[in-house]
């Protein structure tokens, strides 16, 4: 079975998802992975989203994070405030989905600035939201390209916390949430080891290992249980295809 | 007392020059109407505060109104880069002062609730905070722990475009409700824009909805269609083709300016601009209606 990039690095973001999970998601693939989820394995997924609904049940592509086809039919609204306090800062929320410019070996990323901050080569969107998610969702996960620039060892600017330089350091830094599980690229998956360290973990089909290699910009250690994940199933294709996204907005 | 004005006349009383500001809405019901009211005006020198600088302060950037932004999130929602404000300051030609979501939101509901500062847990991420020095730690006199602290903001005026209010500023708003109420009660001055203006006995009708009172009211203007081209629950739609097409005008300086001649200095108000936008774009962001089911509230 055919299918692109984005498709299989959706349809391996929701396998990622347990039923019963409470996900702060954002627009685009997230979205998607998130309704796919829900859809499939996942029927009890509690949506939230940070503009501030809660259990949204969109019935299209949300434009933007304030779309209000989130709001009709949603289980509740409240401020920004709320959004951010009583349900991320206190622990209601079990998984976030973060992206950015640049991930680096302990799940770091940068989403403000590529140079230096006062005087910026590139300048980036920054946090919105990702600074508490990162810190504050029980789990993380990414999902993104793997493209060498896209994951330097070290990023510039540390927008949202993966694991600092070591696990203690997270730990010691007061962040509530466990930090990233997983890097979802269109290469395969990398997970966090003892360390803090993102090793490869899996590999979809018909990725070597000698392709993460060259699209990483530091030496990727290899997990002693390196899976091979399963294709994108038919069923999963067709809810994407036909349910989820149409008119290919996202993929 | 009556607080109804004509947009006009509320940002000329209002609005002035090297003031902070505030448009509230998270994406939802951004006060479009009142910052090209701005621009015709020809105010200088405003910072400019909202979480999602959006495309309301790209074009009061770009018609050089603006002079400092102070932000969490800046970009073009849904579609990519914010390209002027991203433009000035990787130019070096603005001030700029960042936050997270949570830390600007946190400055509002300090400056809106009359406390010296907002405590907040440690999210691990040490850049931002090393990069602005608003951004500070205290201990916690309870646990000996570090929190993060951050100051009010108190804008000079808020902007809050809502779905419908009453003459004197009771206003009620549905939907996304972001941080209007915070951005509101945080500023000196507050201007409402409205999509009707209601008789008190329909806002009294259902009081849960209010969520800015008339107390805290500057100004009333009734503005149909002011959130354009972003959404309005219920109302109409976000005009995502506009958005696309401003990804495309910000990237040429003449392009630019074209627009601001036709569509802000070439309309009188909001309602020429509305006409001029034409029947079949109205008819695109119509959107079918979905009642919520009535409560009672019991006559006591």
């Amino acid at each position: 079975m055919d299918y692109n990039n984005a498709e299989l690095m959706t349809v391996n973001a929701a396998r990622l998802l347990r039923d019963g999970d409470v996900v702060f998601v954002g627009v685009g693939l997230p979205n998607l992975a998130c309704n796919l989820a829900r859809r499939t394995h996942a029927p009890n997924l509690v949506m939230i989203y940070e503009a501030g609904v809660i259990g949204a049940r969109p019935s299209r592509l949300p434009l933007s994070i304030g779309d209000p086809c989130l709001v009709s039919g949603a289980t509740a609204v409240c401020s920004m405030y709320d959004i951010f306090s009583f349900y991320l800062q206190r622990g209601n929320v079990d998984v976030g989905f973060l992206g950015g410019a640049q991930i680096d070996r302990f799940g770091n990323i940068n989403a403000t600035v590529i140079g230096d901050y006062n005087q910026p080569k590139t300048r980036l969107p920054g946090s919105g939201g990702s600074m508490e998610i990162a810190g504050w969702a029980n789990r993380c996960y990414i999902i993104t390209p793997h493209q060498k620039r896209r994951f330097p060892e070290k990023v510039d600017f540390i927008t949202s916390a993966g694991f600092l330089s070591h696990q203690k350091e997270r730990e010691a830094s007061g962040a509530r949430g466990k930090g990233p599980q997983g890097v979802v690229t269109h290469l395969g998956i990398l997970e966090p080891n003892e360390n803090g360290e993102m090793i490869l973990a899996a590999l979809h089909p018909g990725v070597n290992i000698d392709m993460i290699q060259e699209n990483t910009g530091w030496e990727v250690n290899i997990s002693a249980n390196l899976r091979e994940t399963l294709p994108p199933s038919a069923e999963e294709l067709r809810i994407l295809r036909e349910d989820l996204d149409p008119t290919g907005i996202y993929i | 007392m009556s607080k109804l004005h004509t947009l006009s006349e509320a940002i000329q009383k209002y609005v002035h020059d090297g003031d902070v500001i505030y448009a509230a809405g998270f994406t939802h019901m951004i006060p479009f109407a009142a910052a090209h009211e701005i621009i015709r005006q020809k105010k200088k020198n405003l910072t400019v505060a909202r979480a999602t600088p959006d495309l309301i302060y790209d074009m009061l950037t770009a018609a050089g109104s603006v002079k400092k932004v102070i932000f969490s999130y800046m970009g073009n929602p849904g579609v990519g880069s914010l390209r002027i404000m991203r433009n000035v300051i990787e130019q070096g030609e603005m001030e700029w002062e960042e936050y997270s979501h949570f830390g600007m939101i946190s400055r509002l509901q300090a400056g809106a609730t009359g406390l010296p500062f907002m405590p907040m847990n440690q999210t691990g991420a040490p850049s931002l905070e090393k990069a602005n020095p608003n951004i500070k730690r205290i201990t916690d006199p309870y646990t000996g722990a570090e929190v993060i602290v951050v100051p009010p903001l108190n804008p000079d005026v808020a902007i809050v475009h809502v779905q419908r209010c009453d003459k004197h500023g009771n206003s009620q708003i549905w939907g996304i409700v972001g941080e209007q109420k915070e951005a509101a009660f945080a500023s000196r001055h507050v201007i409402i824009t409205a999509e009707e203006i209601v008789e008190e006995d329909i806002i009294r009708s259902d009081p849960n909805r209010t969520v800015i009172p008339s107390i805290i009211v500057d100004a009333v203007c009734h503005v149909p269609f002011a959130a354009h081209p972003s959404y309005t629950q219920g109302y109409y739609d976000r005009d995502n083709l506009f958005y696309l097409a401003w990804d495309e005008i910000s990237q040429s300086t003449e392009k630019i300016q074209n627009w601001l001649d036709e569509w802000v200095y070439g309309v009188k108000d909001r309602d020429e601009y509305w006409e001029k936008l034409g029947e079949e774009t109205h008819n695109r962001l119509k959107v079918t209606p979905r009642m919520s089911s009535p409560i009672d509230y019991g006559d006591y």
